[in-house]
């Protein structure tokens, strides 16, 4: 992915000296160039064409910001009801995830998710262990929130 | 209605939404029961309540002296990187010094795990 980026930066910079002119909309304008080009030629690179991984990640991030916003509002109904009728637990979520900085990314993201905050590991990263607030109603819910985001981080590192 | 009064509008927007917040997730800290639950609020709202306000200064300094400052955004994203890993530490060191579950709570899975271990 670093390889095709740098080859984009370097047909942009070739742009810029075709036309002379060295500013950063010309540069802006070569590197779009360059993604065609890199898009067209796309059959011949060693790995995927990497905009599809970029792509990955803008989906990501407004996933998490929604996600972020749902979380808010789950905590606000609690802190505001008149009663509190929550039924906290620990949860192991077996996860498919190798390296640990995926294991990272996900933990974060688990943790600022509704009703639900990563704790530990297992020793052999199997296991991510989440306390969630409302155990009961949330636990099919939740693990298929994080089935999405486990996918979603996959897409990602695929 | 010229574009400062509604970038003044839209920035004191978010500035309030984020003082709500992060009011709210101090009354969480007051009546959640345990430290567990109270990490619940004090990770999520507040992470919410410092992105608004911060965005909305951004926001109007932008719109008003058209300065726009790398250094809050920088903020948001640090507020972003580091809030998560801190209430995973703090639970984390929690429970491995045997500091109790609220009494609602209703499963634990994690301490065969650990008992199993030691």
């Amino acid at each position: 992915m670093a390889f095709q980026i740098l080859i984009n930066i370097v047909i942009a910079l070739i742009w810029v000296f075709l036309l002379n002119s060295f500013t950063g909309a010309d540069f802006v304008v070569g590197y779009v160039i360059g993604i065609l080009i890199l898009f067209v030629l796309r059959r011949f690179l060693q790995f995927d064409f990497y905009m599809r991984r970029v792509w990955a990640i803008i989906k990501l991030i407004v996933l998490f910001f929604k996600e972020l916003i749902l979380a808010n509002i789950d905590v606000m109904k609690i802190v505001l009801s008149p009663k509190l009728d929550i039924e906290p637990g620990i949860i192991a979520l077996p996860t498919n995830l190798k390296s640990d900085w995926e294991l990272t990314l996900l933990a974060s993201l688990i943790t600022l998710t509704p009703g639900t905050l990563s704790m530990d590991f297992s020793d052999d990263s199997k296991y991510i262990y989440i306390h969630a607030i409302n155990v009961p109603d949330k636990e099919e819910m939740i693990r298929q929130i994080h089935n999405t985001f486990e996918r979603a981080i996959m897409e990602v590192t695929k | 209605m010229n574009v400062n009064a509604i970038s003044e509008i839209v920035s004191g927007f978010f500035i309030i939404v984020g003082t709500i917040f992060s009011l709210l997730s101090a009354f969480g800290l007051i009546r959640l029961p345990d430290i567990y639950t109270r990490s619940h609020a004090a990770t999520k709202s507040v992470t919410l309540g410092v992105l608004c306000t911060l965005f909305g200064t951004f926001l109007y300094f932008w719109m008003t002296d058209g300065f726009i400052s790398i250094r809050l955004l920088l903020g948001i994203f640090f507020v972003f990187l580091t809030a998560p890993v801190a209430g995973h530490l703090i639970c984390r060191a929690a429970y491995r010094t045997n500091v109790p579950l609220t009494k609602e709570s209703v499963q634990d899975d994690l301490k065969e795990v650990l008992k199993k271990g030691n």
